[in-house]
């Protein structure tokens, strides 16, 4: 049993492996040696408070920064020489919405599966499939401005999943929802973890949701992994109660201040100019 | 690879089509223009021996229209990157000189439908092409020029970071490509330094080929215009290219 076990792990690659991944931003090192795998079909939960190198990880993972050393690979390939592979097999949700708010949640649907080159026909019946799945069937030829932000993050999820993507990112998801929205969205990823085996990545700030769904969890911190584990295994190993605590435990109890940068700095001129 | 540049191209041609009020309210400037400056400024014209005015500015209200429009569409690329879209794209297995030409030709595109309109309101306003077999060929020239500008757009957009700059090239690079066109005075008998500035415009030749087409004068003949209009759509494209392969998200 254990040698059929360890067969099948050496034939597949994990979802994804980092070794010894250091991202370095002039002085600063962002990402020092961190190393983990991610199991296939397996949610993963990335927790560390602000500016600890969560997302500076999913971007190195999802193509769009180099390491500056060390190795990752996704689904057995390589982020930097094999770009266009790995972007077809993975779908991202980024922190930050990237919806174009001035089409229909149909068309932002469609724009998705063109540019990953999803035949038509699948194509709409894979959107027909996931918008009713995110609860957003009836809304289908609405403007995404008129969405509440529970509906547009769902609507990120479901585009995100159009080209079957084998490992799915999600950085902060569920920011800015309130309890229902973050419920019912977590049931989603849930329910399709369980039917699709999609490998599901995370981050997330709600020490409790990342209890809930991640079946483990490392906890980042300064650039560096501090624990990883089950979210029972890190209970027992700082001798806390709840996630919350072991995290705290974990990190330290030191607030920690980001510096805005360009894109928050337009976001709020943005703002001001009427336009979300 | 067509089916990309297709359903981007149709993003920005259905948000135009969507947006009545930003299609209306950017119409406002060239009617003022054509209105205020062609039937003002008309009788001195018509006093200098020059014939009516309006004739001589509409081309030139024409080509302003499509430079401001296909420069703004080529800048909605801030946008974009700020609401996060611009990611979306940029993530996804396509390559990059594909969606930067996608994007492209939807603002141009947009940028002719709008120029089509001013044309439309200054037949209304008294505008009376050499005929109506021109206009073809008019449309053509249009198609080139809004390319140029949107190419400028893109080179623009993917440059600039942040909204702030918006003035800078709205007042330093825009304002003075119109004014030094020739879409409102004739180029001859210029002063030596603004004969210079308006040979280095690339609306001159715009402005000037429309002319030609339109009512039959011209200042260096249409082959030059297009020739020298296709020559720097060519090199406004590639830089664009260039800078949008740098961009990063």
């Amino acid at each position: 049993m254990g040698g059929d076990l360890e067969w099948v792990m050496t034939e597949s690659p994990p979802a994804i492996r980092v070794e010894h991944l250091v991202k370095k931003f002039g002085d600063v090192t962002a990402v020092d040696d961190v190393s983990f795998e991610v199991r296939r079909g397996e949610i993963f939960a990335f927790l560390g408070p602000n500016g600890a190198g969560k997302t500076t990880t999913i971007r190195m993972l999802t193509t769009l920064l180099r390491p500056t050393s060390g190795s990752l690979t996704l689904e057995g390939l390589d982020p930097v020489t094999q770009r266009d592979e790995v972007r077809r097999r993975i779908g991202v949700v980024f922190q930050d919405p990237s919806l174009d708010q001035d089409l229909t949640a149909w068309e932002n649907m469609e724009i998705h599966g063109v540019l990953y080159g999803v035949p038509r026909t699948e194509r709409r019946e894979r959107t027909e499939k996931l918008l009713a799945l995110f609860e957003l069937a009836d809304r289908r030829t609405s403007l995404v401005k008129t969405f509440s932000g529970g509906m547009r993050r769902r609507l990120e999820i479901a585009r995100g999943l159009l080209h079957t993507p084998k490992v799915l990112f999600l950085d902060e998801p569920t920011l800015g929802l309130d309890p229902q929205s973050r419920n019912q969205m977590w049931s989603h990823v849930q329910q399709l973890n369980a039917s699709d085996g999609v490998t599901v990545f995370l981050t997330t700030h709600y020490m409790d949701e990342a209890d809930r769904v991640a079946g483990r969890i490392a906890v980042i911190d300064h650039g560096r992994i501090v624990a990883i584990g089950s979210p029972a295994e890190l209970k027992g190993r700082t001798g806390t109660e709840s996630l919350e605590a072991a995290f705290l435990a974990l990190t330290g109890t030191a607030i920690r201040d980001e510096t805005a940068g360009a894109t928050d700095r337009m976001r709020e001129a943005g703002r001001m100019w009427g336009r979300r | 690879m067509i089916s990309v540049i297709y359903i981007l191209w149709l993003r920005e041609v259905k948000k135009y089509f969507r947006s009545p009020g930003m299609m209306i309210g950017t119409l406002g400037s060239p009617i003022m223009y054509l209105g205020v400056l062609g039937f003002g400024l008309g009788p001195i014209f018509q006093r200098a021996g020059e014939g009516s005015y309006l004739q001589f500015m509409a081309p030139g209200i024409i080509g302003m229209t499509i430079l401001f429009t296909s420069t703004f569409s080529g800048m909605a690329l801030l946008w974009d990157r700020q609401f996060g879209f611009l990611k979306e794209t940029l993530v996804a297995p396509v390559p990059r000189l594909v969606i930067m030409i996608g994007r492209t030709l939807g603002g141009a595109t947009v940028a002719l439908c709008q120029g089509m309109l001013i044309f439309g309101v200054s037949l209304i306003a008294g505008f009376r092409p050499a005929g109506v077999l021109v206009v073809p060929t008019a449309i053509l020239l249009m198609a080139l020029v809004a390319l140029v500008f949107s190419a400028m757009g893109t080179i623009i957009g993917s440059s600039l970071k942040e909204m702030q700059g918006f003035q800078l090239i709205m007042n330093f690079l825009v304002m003075p490509i119109f004014f030094l066109s020739g879409a409102l005075y004739p180029l001859k008998n210029l002063p030596a330094p603004l004969a210079v500035l308006t040979r280095l415009d690339p609306l001159t030749y715009g402005v000037d080929g429309l002319r030609s087409v339109l009512i039959g004068v011209s200042h260096f003949g249409v082959v030059i215009d297009v020739i020298t209009l296709i020559g720097i759509a060519v090199l406004l494209l590639a830089v664009g290219a260039w800078r949008f392969s740098k961009i990063e998200v």
